[in-house]
């Protein structure tokens, strides 16, 4: 594992970038904090500085929902026909996919990320994110209904107005899109926090924006932290809807900030701690692949992670067996080389949490299989970790721990799976692998969550819409659902006279 | 049916019912509060107690909770086939039919609602409201995805689980029906709070649930205070949605506790400040009555909103021509939520619409809600009742012009004088908060742009008025306001079809239509691979 400074140009082949926007962006324009002041954001493969980067506050974000405010209330874009939205989304589409390579890189310095999975999965699936709602755009209707009497009525789906989204690290080009695009589908303006931790492509996304013909106060982006930046938005008087994806001790935060300002609807999409169940019939290698992906994947910093793996008695020591086998061929290293599985945990903060967790599980009387250390000479990496014999009481199977940890247990009838793998205050995702198609349907409807994978994992799509069960929140990202999130209904009524029908 | 007449003086319009259910229902049972605690529910014409009521708290909502739980987790109304959801809801609406007196009378006695309206209108209205909803339980959809690699993928639409429902006094039957009827055919089960002040009749369709065969602990009602037992539930951990209406200040409180708690869901249909705006084109005789029905129609409102059957018809087409129905909008106790309570008139047509306005309501019956002559009953408290004189004082010191009422009624109980200010002005106490009295204020503008921005000038954004003939204004004003409901050249038309709820300080969420189902359903995304399919 080679890990180049910072200061060099090119990383296992592959430029990495300079970067180019650092500055607040509101109103079309890249500007200072007002209180000038800036703070670092980290690379985690090395820990050392990328950039500073101007520190929003309260009064940036004032700024930022005032030029929100204007464009929607006096602007161009909520009046647009759909058409014309679609053709500039559309054209913003184009421009992201003519800078992959630079996105990519970009999320990988600044997350950790694997830039191979980024330019290839990450950047063109935020790419076909913008294209779908650009065609979803020219369609948004409401309804005729079906009065009681002579009267007509209809409802008409209006922009909800101005709206904060405030984004985590582990996703930031998807998470910046799966807000952004629905909300400038719906004719919306916005304000964008991206977490502090992965500001970089937020910035680049804006700069794209403008080059596509977004007006100028539809998207603005102010970076900086939660307490300040975040909770100005959360609780501004002028900011109608707010949409947050992060922790749950976090959202809890954002509903009560918005109770108390002017009651803006909030949508939460929160924590897990989902399960994955495989049963007997399973094909091993597919459940094992699975167990993985759903784990280990984007180093476990994943909302969705399958961190509970509830294994059938009958398959137990033959996926035990499997998983130890598979994990030692699993590459830790620095993102950019390509023969890299899992990168470095987002910054120190996370890095330290997981470890505490690992410690948790060790005392707690898991059986360590594989990994529990941290590895590398600097960064923040750590081992991909399984531990088997968990039971449902530790720590480690009832707390989202956000990263590369697995935790086995074992099970012997449906009902029993189905029941402790509802047994959690989460309810985000879940896996299922069986062929069987009755014990498919039986717990795909059992289980409390808002997906559920069969004899797949972490398969997100444009079209399907995610989101939360219980305390893993509230509303949908993706599919058609989540447009609703940026829409009001009105509905208008007018007598009617000598109609031939109702 | 046996008359009573609970300390009031005698009854020549109706007789008034026996109170048969005074007690919690928790699992299908009536119990009294564990605490034994009861209230007093007062009779709003008489200000005397009608009787006492058990007062629900945090341990008789934990009771009720379990008993929702139960019936959710491992009892059969989630897991019926709708239809015969279905089935059920319909047998409770024609229960409550047949029942419609003696609900209405339990409206009229504790909330002060028109009598003949309860009777003609609101209770029949919430029958068919379960109707509506009984036929939307095997009508609840996913959708088939459309996926971009060889998946298959579809939702299912899985009823939120245990609802607490929070409901107000002023339209005690519709309220009922709007949050219960969507939630029962989801297939969820529920607690539900009615407002301290109007604890009557929710007891009374918990007994024609049992009745009609809904399982025990599928619907639990709580009678009790909003600090005690409705803040129970919006934290309860247990719950797993809440559906409030009232007041923006205690829609606060609740959002705020479901955040503390278990982050449940919330929707809040809440305050509104509503303008009517009434263009130069308007007929002034019938702008005149619908702006009476939007204000005054506290009362009265509470009627012809929901139910709009007969009577409502009746009063629309049979009063509008000859312009008696003056006092509509406005007045009616004024109790509702969607009250047009800022009337705009631009000016031509301004001095000819105050004098009609003037004149109108002359003939603005206020008087016992048993009584079919009246048009307006007692408000529903003394709390209100002082509230609404106190606005109605800040009025008048701030340089309104007084045009009618302004003073309670010379008898006993709380009444008030459907009361309209003209030349108000924006910047003014009584333009800017919520009264929930019959108290109109109107207001002069010169053109459609300064019309609609004034109208938007307000931190609501529940409903809106518009009276026109021409096309152009019509369709340019109702897209500019910012309010969830809009009404052309008519007013407090409510439709079981129509959704309705705010923007804005309102709130969010709609109640009614198919989109109130929505709020009582969790999406579930269900995706497998495919493997040599014909097509994606």
């Amino acid at each position: 594992m080679a890990v180049e400074s910072n200061g060099s140009s090119v990383c296992f082949g592959s430029k990495l970038p300079d970067i180019k926007f650092t500055k607040l962006f509101i109103n079309g324009e890249f500007v200072d904090a007002l209180s000038g002041k800036t703070f670092e954001t980290i690379d985690p493969r090395t820990g050392e500085v990328i950039a500073r980067i101007a520190e929003g506050d309260a009064e940036d974000v004032d700024l930022a929902v005032k030029a929100a405010r204007n464009a929607f209330d006096h602007g161009p874009w909520p009046r647009l026909p759909g058409s014309n939205r679609r053709r500039i989304m559309l054209k913003f589409a184009d421009l992201v996919e003519q800078n992959i390579e630079e996105l990519a890189a970009l999320d990988a310095i600044d997350a950790g990320k694997l830039f191979s999975m980024g330019k290839a999965i990450d950047i063109p699936s935020v790419v076909n994110t913008l294209q779908y709602y650009a065609g979803a755009a020219d369609k948004i209707h409401g309804k005729m209904l079906k009065m009681s009497r002579e009267l007509q009525g209809y409802t008409l789906r209006e922009p909800i107005g101005v709206v904060g989204h405030i984004t985590p690290w582990n996703y930031p080009s998807n998470m910046f899109f799966m807000k952004a695009s629905p909300a400038l589908a719906a004719g919306c303006t916005m304000v964008i926090k991206p977490a502090e931790q992965t500001p970089l492509s937020a910035l680049y996304y804006a700069h794209l924006s403008k080059l596509a013909g977004v007006p100028d106060g539809v998207i603005n982006v102010i970076t900086g932290f939660g307490p300040t930046a975040g909770a100005a938005i959360s609780s501004h008087m002028d900011i109608d809807k707010v949409s947050f994806t992060g922790s749950t001790e976090v959202g809890r935060l954002v509903m009560q900030a918005a109770a108390a300002s002017n009651l803006k609807p909030v949508s939460l999409e929160l924590g897990g701690k989902s399960p994955l169940l495989i049963f007997n019939d399973a094909n091993v290698d597919t459940a094992a692949r699975l167990a993985f992906l759903g784990v280990f994947s984007n180093k476990g910093e994943l909302c969705v992670a399958s961190s509970r793996v509830l294994v059938q008695e009958g398959i137990y020591d033959e996926l035990v067996e499997k998983l130890a086998k598979k994990a030692k061929a699993w590459v830790v290293g620095d993102p950019f080389d390509p023969s890299s599985c899992q990168g470095p945990q987002v910054d120190k903060n996370q890095y330290d949490k997981i470890l505490s967790y690992i410690e948790h599980g060790k005392r707690e009387g898991a059986t360590l299989l594989i990994g529990g250390k941290p590895c590398g000479e600097k960064g923040y990496y750590i081992e991909p970790t399984i531990f088997t014999n968990v039971m449902d009481n530790m720590l480690i199977a009832q707390d989202e721990i956000f990263g590369p940890v697995m935790s086995l247990m074992k099970f012997k009838t449906i009902d029993e799976g189905i029941k402790r793998a509802n047994a959690t205050r989460y309810g985000l995702a879940a896996g299922i692998v069986t062929k069987d198609l009755n014990v498919a349907n039986t717990v795909s409807r059992s289980i409390r969550a808002g997906v559920v994978w069969i004899n797949c994992y972490v398969a997100f799509d444009t079209d399907c819409p995610y989101g939360g069960y219980k305390m893993s929140g509230f509303g949908r990202e993706l599919g058609l659902e989540t447009l609703d999130q940026y829409l009001q209904v009105k509905a208008v009524v007018t007598p009617i006279y000598d109609s031939p029908w109702l | 049916m046996a008359a009573q007449s609970n300390g009031n003086p005698a009854e020549p319009f109706i007789k008034i019912p026996n109170i048969k259910f005074t007690k919690l229902f928790i699992n299908g049972q009536f119990v009294d509060s564990v605490s034994g605690k009861t209230f007093e529910t007062i009779d709003p014409r008489t200000e005397e107690v009608i009787t006492r009521i058990a007062e629900g708290g945090k341990e008789d909502v934990d009771l009720a909770v379990k008993a929702a739980r139960d019936a959710f987790d491992s009892g059969s109304w989630p897991r019926l086939p709708g239809c015969e959801r279905r089935r059920i809801m319909l047998k409770f609406a024609d229960l409550i039919e047949e029942n419609t007196e003696e609900l209405a009378a339990l409206d009229a006695i504790d909330g002060g609602k028109l009598f003949h309206f309860a009777k003609t209108t609101d209770i029949p209205s919430a029958a068919d409201t379960f109707r509506y909803y009984a036929g939307a339980a095997d009508k609840i959809h996913g959708e088939t995805l459309k996926m971009s690699r060889e998946l298959q993928a579809y939702t299912l639409r899985e009823p939120i689980g245990v609802v607490g429902h929070i409901t107000p006094w002023n339209f005690p039957a519709q309220m009922f029906s709007a949050k219960v009827g969507p939630s029962l055919a989801a297939g969820c089960t529920m607690v539900v709070k009615p407002a301290e002040q109007t604890c009557l009749s929710a007891l009374f369709y918990a007994h024609l649930s049992k009745l009609a065969g809904i399982p025990d602990g599928v619907i639990n009602v709580i009678a009790g205070y909003g600090h005690t037992a409705g803040a129970a539930i919006s934290s309860h951990m247990d719950i797993d949605k809440v559906s409030f209406t009232g007041s923006t200040a205690v829609g606060r409180l609740i959002m705020q506790a479901a955040a503390m708690s278990n982050l449940k869901p919330v929707s809040l249909e809440l305050g509104g400040k509503s303008p009517v705006l009434i263009f130069e084109d308007a007929d002034v005789d019938k702008a005149v009555d619908l702006a009476l029905l939007g204000t005054l129609f506290n009362k009265a409102s509470e009627f012809s909103s929901f139910g709009f059957n007969h009577v409502y018809i009746k009063y629309f087409l049979a009063f509008w021509p000859n312009s008696k129905l003056l006092n509509f909008l406005t007045f009616f106790q004024g109790e509702i939520c969607v009250a047009g309570s800022r009337v705009f008139v631009q000016e031509g047509i301004y001095e000819e619409f105050v004098k009609k306005l003037a004149e109108g309501v002359k003939s603005w019956v206020v008087g016992d809600p048993f009584d079919p002559d009246v048009r307006q009953g007692p408000q529903v408290d003394k709390k209100q009742y002082e509230r609404v004189l106190s606005y109605i004082e800040h009025g008048k010191r701030e340089g309104a012009t007084l045009l009618a009422g302004g003073k309670p009624c010379d008898r006993k109980g709380y009444y008030i004088e459907p009361t309209i200010f003209a030349d108000v002005r924006d910047d003014m106490i009584i333009a800017k908060e919520e009264i929930f009295g019959p108290v109109m204020s109107v207001f002069k503008f010169k053109t459609m742009d300064e019309a609609i921005k004034r109208a938007n000038a307000t931190e609501y954004g529940l409903a809106a008025g518009i009276v026109t003939n021409d096309l152009n204004i019509a369709n340019t004003v109702s897209r500019s306001i910012r309010a969830g409901v809009v009404w052309i050249n008519c007013y407090f038309a409510f439709d079981r079809d129509l959704p309705y709820g705010g923007y804005k300080l309102s709130g969010f969420g709609r109640d009614f239509g198919m989109d109130a189902l929505d709020k009582y359903l969790q999406v579930k995304a269900v995706a497998t691979p495919i493997h040599n399919s014909p097509w994606l």
